[in-house]
Order: structure tokens, then C-alpha cells, then sequence
């Protein structure tokens, strides 16, 4: 009987000590838990706080008006439609520009690049560029764009000064992009007697196209924000007009003259109005702050959704 | 297959901008320099562009009025913006890439001194006082006000003012510590006058100085500190009629537009000094900037019409130079 008992007890006593442990255990796991969603919340709260701080002092200012009236010196008449166009007009140069040359770095670098120490130092340096911070661009841009080849304080200048900023970006999406692909899809095609040029056109690129939009539209919506190189090649500028349309009704139909055309752009333009003495005047930049987080949303929206409507038509 | 449609586009891209750079057909007058006399030239440029049905375009940016001197004398620009007169560096740099220019004041600011307004002890500040707080044999020492006059409190003094690239710096310093850019280092400096308003307007023993349009705009904030030119001389604060009738000394600076000659030639360029010099008194009263005598615009398209070239000041920094003054001399270029 009295062995039982010291039996059971023993065997209560381990149960006991083992019921602590995973209590224990358990409240350490909420701790963490809780920690976690702290961090989260934190990063969250501080967008929401900045967003909504936004929204009450700018929403007021968002009307049609606000979309189709130039820049005034009266903020009740101020507007953002040379801002949003030229932000538009910038975009459109660093897509065509970064896209092409990203792309193709990245896929000669996944798919052709020789294994050696050249090798070696570009993907370094790539992944290094990644990290410049983006006023070096800036000053890089003044140099080279508007001064060496001339083409000054332009739509151009901006749009390619924004493309190399985005191009380690590009680059590396496209190289994840491309990594992801099973190497029996290549081995395959090669199988087939494809050449390295037919698999990369017909297999490797298609595969990989939602990660490389992703990624195209992930380095546009930091491009459409930044405000430190544009200001360096000088575009701190009143504009109150539109760069020529690049299209029009007589022969040749298309004209490129916009691109040569002075310009300001959404972060610009909220930074002169930050800038003015008058009060009325930062609800402007609120507003024009409001108007192009939501750019950076859309476009942020816009690449999880391409991503998925992509990623669901590849099967293997 | 996007990529294969936008490779040629990118080629046709680049072949296009080499193609149409030559061909700049649009009528647009660039205009660069002072942030303080941004306001006026981006009023005037507004209302010229609304005149002209956005045929004629004008683009006005802010690089600090020696950054618009850079830029104006590589005939980058066609018009620079000025709170100060051309330096010799600057006019020795026009003269080496061919650029000739017309000086045209074009109004008067009052460069005001601001105190934060729950300080009640400062009533009015000397020249003297100020050279005090700024010269740059303080930097390090003078740090309560008690060290300024030993009749203000034992108040921690915290300074604020403009960085060296700006015009506003020049003058001030100029005026009162007697040589252009020479003041102590160690104040919080910036060039973005909001920053200078906040500060001073946060501490109650702050003490900062930018153009009068500032100071008008954020009066609830701050207090203005009537200046008292040199002992016996009455305390006077910064208005317009003050600056009008020449009694508010040193600190009422006239500012200026400085037009490349060679772009006269162009018809939007021309238009649009035309237009600054008709419409500019109006406008620039109405940015809080005080305009000058009409006589002095008609003297200045005069000048225009002329083709006076050159500068009154021989690139020496002046203070305390009346209107009156300032039109009757003779240009050295």
C-alpha cells in the first residue's frame, strides 16, 4: 500500500514538475507572441498615425480641382496637375529603361554568366548598388546626364537617373525570379534539343515573368517617392505648364519633345509647399502626400495582383 | 512577349531624345536663384503665364542666390534671382563665359530678427547686441542672454539662422558683424525658413533672423524685435512703411533679378521683364516683400531698354543703401 502510495506520488510529483515545464513553455511562447505583435503593431501603428494624421489635414484640399489646377502661389487655388503628370511622364523613361537592361542583366547573369572571379564581383557589386543611397545617384546623374551629355534639367535625365536607381532592384527580382524555375524545366527543353536562347525565350523569361513584374513595380513605387537625386539634378522648380503631349494630330502622330521638357514631380512638389510659410499651404503637401502614398499602394496592389494572376496560369 | 515589345520601344526611345534635343521649340524662360526672392518671381511668372495663355512658360527654381550666380553665369539661365548684389567672384566668372547682365532691384525686404513671444524681456535689440550674439569671437562663449546685456535675465541663448549658401546670411552678416559670411558656427542652421520658425518658436530663450514674409506669415508664433540702428538712434521694427521711409537700418536690403543681356533678345524673356517690372510692385506687396517707388520701375526699363550692363555695387557687399541711392548710380561692369 505504502509503496503504491510513494508510487503515485512519485508519479503525481513528475506530472506536476512536466505540467510546469509546459506551462512554462507555453507562457514563453506567448511572451513571444506578444513581443511579436508589438514589433508588428509598432511599424503598423506608425504608418496608420502618419496616414490618417495625413488624411485629416489633406483630405479636405483633394477635389477634381486639386488633380487639374497648377501650382499657385494661392494655396486655395494650388493644384497638382503638373506634378502628377510629370511624376507619370518620369515613371514611363525609368520603366523602359530599367526594364530591358535589369532584365537582361539578370537573365545573362542566371543563365549565361561563366562561373569565375569577373563573376563574382559584379553580383557583389550589383547587390552592393542596392544599398547606395540615393542621393549618390543624384549626384552621379547631375554629372553625367546634364552636364556630360547635355541633356540638362529634363523629363529624360530624371527618368534615367531613377532607372539606374532601380536596376540593382530589377536586376535582382529577375535573378529570384529565374532561381525559382525547377532545373528539370530547363533540362528538359534541353532534352528536346532547344538551344540556350530557345529555353531562355520560350521557358525561363515567360516562367519567370511575375516575379520580374513584381519586381519592376516593387523598384517603381520606390522611384515614384524619391525626392533626393530629382532635387539634385535640379528640378527644385515652379512649373506651372505641361511638357508637349507625346502624341498628336498631324504626321508623325507621336512627338518626343516632352521628353527634353523641365518638369516637377509628386515629392517635389510637396516639399516646396512644406517649405512655404503659409499654414494653408501644408495642407497641400498633405494632401499631395496622401495622393502619392496611395500611388505607392496602387502599385504595391498592382504587383501582389499581377503576381497572383501569373503565378496561377504555371503548372509544373 | 512584353519584353520583346519594349526593347524596340527603348531603341526608338533613345534614337528620338538624340533626334529631338536640337529642336527646343518651346518658348520658356528659366529663372533661378534666391529662395528669398522666389516668392515674387514665382507671383509674377503666374500671372505672366496666365496672361500669355501658357504660350510663353517660365520655370523658377531655388538654389540659394550664389547657386543661381553658378548656374547664370554658364548662360544656363536666363534670369537669376538675388537678395544680395553679384560679387566680384561671381562677376569675374560672367565676364570669363561672355555673360553680360542688367541689375533691376526689383523690391525691399526686411530681414527681421524674431524672438520667441513668451520671451518678455527683450524689448529692443542695438546692433551692438547682435554683433554680440553672432560675431564669431562668441561662438563657444556667449551662451545666456545675461552675457548679451547684463540686464536680461540669466536665459539660456539658443541661436538660429540661415546656412551659408544663402544670401539672407550674407547680409545679416554683413550688417552686423561687418564682414560678409563671418559669424560664429555653432547656431542650428538651415535653409528652410520653417525649421528656423519652429525653433524659435519652441524655446523660450530663442533668437533667430529671415526675411519679413516669414516673420508676417507666423506672427501668432513669433515676436519681431524693433532694431535700433546705433545708440541714440530710435528702436524701430520692421514694417513696410518703416522700410519705405528708409528707417529701418541696417536690415532692409533690396533684391534683385539679374537678366542675361544676350536672352533680351528673346521675345518671351523680354515679355516677361516687361511684365515683372509692370506688375512686380503690386504682386510683390502682395507676397508681404515692399515695392518700390514707381519711379524706380520706370528708371529700371529704362535701363532695359538701354541695355545698362553691369552692377552699382562693384561686387562689394553695402548696407543701408536707400532706393533713391540705389537707382541714381552709375553701373561698373
Amino acid at each position: 500500500m505504502g509503496a503504491t502510495t510513494t508510487g503515485t506520488d512519485l508519479h503525481a510529483g513528475k506530472l506536476r514538475a512536466l505540467r510546469a515545464l509546459i506551462a512554462s513553455h507555453k507562457r514563453w511562447d506567448l511572451f513571444f507572441a506578444s513581443v511579436g505583435v508589438l514589433a508588428l503593431m509598432f511599424g503598423i501603428l506608425a504608418f496608420v498615425a502618419l496616414f490618417f494624421d495625413m488624411a485629416v489635414d489633406g483630405v479636405p484640399r483633394i477635389t477634381p480641382d486639386f488633380f487639374a489646377s497648377f501650382p499657385s502661389r494661392r494655396a486655395e487655388n494650388a493644384g497638382i496637375l503638373s506634378a502628377w503628370v510629370g511624376s507619370t511622364l518620369v515613371m514611363l523613361v525609368t520603366a523602359l529603361a530599367a526594364v530591358p537592361l535589369g532584365v537582361g542583366a539578370g537573365v545573362y547573369l542566371e543563365e549565361y554568366a561563366p562561373r569565375n572571379w569577373m563573376t563574382d564581383v559584379i553580383e557583389i557589386n550589383v547587390t552592393n548598388l542596392a544599398g547606395v543611397p540615393s542621393i549618390v545617384y543624384g549626384l552621379l546623374a547631375l554629372g553625367l546626364f546634364v552636364y556630360q551629355f547635355g541633356l540638362g534639367q529634363s523629363i529624360l535625365t530624371a527618368g534615367l537617373t531613377l532607372a539606374l536607381l532601380i536596376l540593382p532592384v530589377v536586376i535582382v527580382a529577375t535573378r529570384e525570379a529565374i532561381r525559382a524555375i525547377p532545373v528539370a524545366i530547363r533540362e528538359g527543353a534541353y532534352a528536346l534539343g532547344a538551344s540556350k536562347w530557345q529555353t531562355t525565350h520560350d521557358h525561363i523569361i515567360p516562367y519567370s515573368m511575375a516575379g520580374i513584374l513584381t519586381g519592376v513595380i516593387i523598384g517603381l513605387a520606390r522611384a515614384i517617392g524619391e525626392t533626393a537625386p530629382i532635387i539634385t539634378i535640379g528640378a527644385l522648380t515652379f512649373i506651372a505648364f505641361l511638357p508637349p503631349p507625346p502624341v498628336q494630330a498631324t504626321a508623325p502622330f507621336v512627338n518626343f519633345e516632352w521628353l527634353t521638357s523641365p518638369f516637377t514631380v509628386m515629392p517635389i512638389q510637396m516639399f516646396n509647399w512644406t517649405s512655404r510659410p503659409e499654414e494653408a499651404f501644408q495642407a497641400n503637401a498633405a494632401a499631395a502626400g496622401l495622393v502619392l502614398v496611395v500611388m505607392t499602394l496602387v502599385m504595391n496592389a498592382l504587383a501582389i495582383y499581377i503576381r497572383y494572376r501569373l503565378r496561377r496560369n504555371i503548372k509544373w | 512577349m512584353k519584353l520583346k515589345l519594349s526593347v524596340p520601344a527603348a531603341a526608338a526611345l533613345a534614337f528620338a531624345a538624340t533626334a529631338a534635343t536640337p529642336a527646343l521649340a518651346q518658348q520658356i524662360v528659366k529663372i533661378d536663384g534666391s529662395s528669398t526672392v522666389y516668392p515674387v518671381t514665382e507671383a509674377v511668372a503666374e500671372e505672366f503665364q496666365k496672361a500669355k495663355k501658357n504660350v510663353m512658360k517660365v520655370t523658377v527654381g531655388i538654389s540659394g542666390t550664389g547657386g543661381g550666380f553658378k548656374k547664370f553665369c554658364r548662360a544656363e539661365t536666363d534670369i537669376s534671382d538675388a537678395s544680395r548684389p553679384i560679387l566680384k567672384k561671381e562677376m569675374e566668372d560672367c565676364r570669363k563665359a561672355g555673360v553680360e547682365y542688367i541689375e533691376l532691384p526689383v523690391a525691399f525686404d526686411a530681414l527681421t530678427v524674431v524672438i520667441n513671444p513668451q520671451n518678455d524681456f527683450v524689448k529692443q535689440l542695438t546692433v551692438a547686441e547682435l554683433k554680440k550674439m553672432w560675431e564669431p569671437a562668441a561662438q563657444g562663449k556667449v551662451k545666456s542672454w545675461k552675457e548679451v546685456n547684463p540686464s536680461f535675465p540669466d536665459v539660456a541663448l539658443k541661436l538660429f539662422g540661415p546656412g551659408s549658401d544663402s544670401g539672407t546670411f550674407d547680409y545679416f552678416t554683413e550688417a552686423v558683424n561687418g564682414k560678409s559670411k563671418s559669424s560664429r558656427g555653432d547656431y542650428t542652421a538651415s535653409e528652410d525658413d520653417n525649421v528656423l520658425v519652429q525653433g524659435v518658436s519652441r524655446d523660450k530663450g530663442a533668437i533667430g533672423y529671415f526675411g519679413f514674409a516669414y516673420y508676417v506669415e507666423n506672427q501668432k508664433k513669433l515676436k519681431a524685435v524693433p532694431i535700433v540702428a546705433k545708440d541714440g538712434a530710435p528702436a524701430v521694427a520692421p514694417s513696410m512703411e518703416a522700410v519705405l521711409k528708409g528707417t529701418y537700418q541696417p536690415l532692409a536690403r533690396p533684391i534683385f533679378i539679374y537678366v542675361n543681356k544676350k536672352s533680351l533678345a528673346k521675345a518671351e524673356v523680354k515679355e516677361f521683364v516687361d511684365f515683372y517690372l509692370t506688375h512686380g510692385a503690386k504682386l510683390a506687396r502682395e507676397v508681404k516683400y515692399v515695392p518700390l517707388p514707381d519711379s524706380a520701375y520706370k528708371v529700371n526699363k529704362e535701363h532695359v531698354a538701354k541695355g545698362k550692363v553691369g552692377t552699382v555695387f562693384g561686387g562689394e557687399a553695402e548696407v543701408g543703401v536707400t532706393i533713391e541711392e540705389l537707382l541714381k548710380r552709375e553701373a561698373k561692369s
